[in-house]
């Protein structure tokens, strides 16, 4: 308790009732519990994933693929769903960041009060809330049964991108508000044209942040299951290729393995889990650095 | 706050620096780089209409062959002829999950808000409010496998316990409480919207004026009366809003349910015992053996959960904005 809530002793003004004192601390025990509760469930989950995780963390567990390897087999690893897993989230971000990007460019820069900027505003809000087996979904609609191509690692990612696009459009534009307009009218005061002001003073200014954004995306599209496994479904051999045949990924790959009831396939589930988990907590940290590592408004 | 100063000088700034409507000053370049600006917001709009469009067209020739009511029955065999499939036991075991985890997140997480907003040192608080997010960061298969090895067998006493003494709710009836049930997925849903909820009530709270809280404390509120008086009016809309988001979040939540149900079909109002199926889980659980028709039955019960989360979504940023207007 500070000094601000509780008056003090003598102060003329009498003292807080006890009823009243009990009340508020029964709320300040209270509002303590909610917290450490929030802690369960994390330190649990991480817990439970690094302790069952550790009994796989060998060298054949990134360096072979399941080809062959039978659900009770001992060994086996997830380099096939290790290298579809990069490749798809690099396709992805190679597909939304430009996108979202510019939308945020135009949000920002170009729409004013106009009503096309509000509404693609309200979309981006709406997309944040879209589902993503329904982004899978709709991948399939199209790009599968529609156009007809077959299952691959591009139209995972592309289904991935649905996801994406909303998010970073969102952490953009926070970015690109925070660009102090000093600059802008600096730049179109020496005559320098809008779209070189954009790409040259304003995107440099906001780019940490907008870094920072499209990395914790990334964090973000890499542990989506559901829209992959209507798009690039299954396999339990290498493929290099993402534009063509299934392709495995780490989250797939842990419901595949979770789904057999062998204990050695629940064990390569809890290794796959640690990898993907470690693999975003460290996309989450270098993204929380290279916030800190420089504000927006300064450089 | 600084974001709030920040969106307003760069609207303010926006519409003085340039007039709304003269987008380039016609120089190649720049009618190039205005033209892919506003051509990527189309895009965004575009893949919205898309989406309902090719849900849409791919579910129609599903639901034409149907049988069965699409609405009424319980029965999913998009596969079998005549196939017979129908959205009641999904729509039923989504509502009843996303509500339960709703009714089980919200005080906790508007507990973690107040606590990193006005109770946590000032110092901390935004490594605490970190931590929360942390939480967000797991991904749902993760979640779902400690749900399905790990939370489930603890769950199972839980369940027992929650059986005996409260039997007498229908929802907490019946004769075999579990562990794969409609009540532990709820759990694992809670666990996993509690860092939106908490993070969008939070700001909320942040909102509210310096000035309603130091009032409240200079009249002699003690911490949670000046909580209960300036704080929580305040944020009303805030908090109900955020708990719609969390309840769309956890109604399209598929990998963690799926993994955490036992599928049996038909509808049991019995939350404890093991069975049920959400629209998101469904379609992850069939899809692999689904056959063309069985596909289309899956886009037009995945176009019903579209339509859902989008309504729950839209209400609730409608609320939180309301909040916006006012200050």
């Amino acid at each position: 308790m500070t000094s601000l809530s509780t008056p003090r002793k003598g102060s003329g003004l009498g003292s807080v009732s006890t009823g009243r004192k009990v009340k508020d601390r029964t709320v300040q025990g209270l509002v303590y519990l909610a917290f450490l509760l929030a802690l369960v469930p994390l330190l649990s989950v991480l817990w439970t994933v690094v302790v069952n995780g550790a009994k796989r963390l060998d060298p054949t567990f990134f360096q072979f693929s399941m080809n062959a390897v039978a659900g009770k087999d001992p060994g086996g690893g997830a380099y096939h769903a290790i290298i579809g897993t990069l490749q798809q989230v690099a396709i992805t971000s190679a597909i939304a960041v430009p996108i979202a990007v510019l939308t945020a460019i135009y949000l920002v820069e170009y729409a004013g009060n106009g009503r096309l900027g509000k509404v693609i505003s309200f979309f981006v809000d709406v997309m944040t809330g879209i589902p993503s087996i329904v982004a899978g979904l709709f991948v399939l609609a199209l790009w599968l049964l529609t156009v007809g191509f077959g299952f691959s690692g591009f139209a995972g990612a592309l289904a991935l991108a649905i996801l994406m696009i909303p998010t970073v459009v969102r952490a953009t534009e926070e970015m690109l508000k925070l660009v102090p307009n000093d600059l802008r009218e600096a730049s179109y005061a020496l005559g320098v044209p809008r779209w070189r002001t954009i790409c040259f003073v304003i995107l440099p200014t906001a780019m940490t942040g907008i870094v920072t954004g499209v990395m914790l995306a990334v964090a973000r599209v890499m542990g989506e299951t559901a829209p992959l496994l209507l798009t690039i479904f299954f396999t339990k051999a290498i493929n290099t290729n993402p534009f063509e045949g299934p392709q495995a990924s780490l989250p797939t790959f842990i419901w595949e393995q979770a789904s057999d009831p062998n204990q050695t396939s629940i064990d390569r589930a809890w290794t796959g889990a640690l990898v993907l988990i470690g693999i975003i907590m460290l996309l989450n940290l270098l993204a929380r650095l290279v916030a800190r590592r420089s504000a927006p408004v300064r450089r | 706050m600084t974001t709030q100063t920040g969106v307003e000088s760069a609207e303010a700034g926006g519409a003085r620096h340039r007039a709304p409507g003269r987008m380039s000053t016609g120089r190649l370049g720049d009618r190039i780089f205005a033209g892919s600006a506003t051509g990527s917001g189309l895009i965004v709009l575009a893949i919205m209409a898309a989406i309902a469009v090719f849900l849409v067209w791919k579910a129609i020739p599903a639901l034409q062959a149907n049988e069965a009511n699409f609405i009424t029955s319980e029965e999913w065999n998009p596969n079998a002829t005549p196939a017979e499939f129908g959205i009641a036991q999904l729509a039923f075991g989504t509502v009843m999950s996303s509500l339960l985890a709703m009714l089980l997140a919200t005080p906790v997480a508007i507990g973690i808000a107040l606590f990193i907003a006005f109770y946590s040192p000032r110092r901390l608080a935004s490594g605490l409010g970190y931590i929360v997010d942390l939480l967000a960061a797991v991904p749902s298969i993760v979640y779902g496998l400690w749900g399905a090895v790990f939370l489930s067998k603890h769950m199972e006493g839980v369940s027992g316990f929650l059986n005996s003494t409260l039997g007498w709710i229908p929802f907490l009836g019946g004769d075999s409480p579990g562990k794969n049930s409609i009540f532990t997925a709820g759990v694992v849903l809670a666990i996993m919207i509690l860092p939106i909820i908490s993070s969008i009530s939070r700001e909320v709270f942040l909102q509210v004026p310096q000035a309603h809280v130091e009032a409240s404390l200079a009249l002699g509120a003690t911490r949670w009366e000046m909580i209960r008086m300036s704080v929580l009016p305040y944020g009303q809309s805030g908090m109900i809003g955020a708990s719609m988001l969390g309840l769309g979040r956890a109604m399209g939540e598929t990998i963690a349910v799926a993994m955490v149900l036992t599928y049996v079909p038909g509808i049991n109002i019995h939350l404890l015992e093991d069975g049920g199926a959400t629209f998101a889980s469904n379609i992850a659980n069939s899809f692999a053996e689904a056959s063309e028709n069985g596909r289309g039955a899956l886009i037009a019960s995945g176009l019903v959960l579209f339509v859902i989360t989008l309504l729950v979504n839209m209400a609730a940023r409608a609320v939180v904005a309301r909040r916006k207007e006012f200050v």
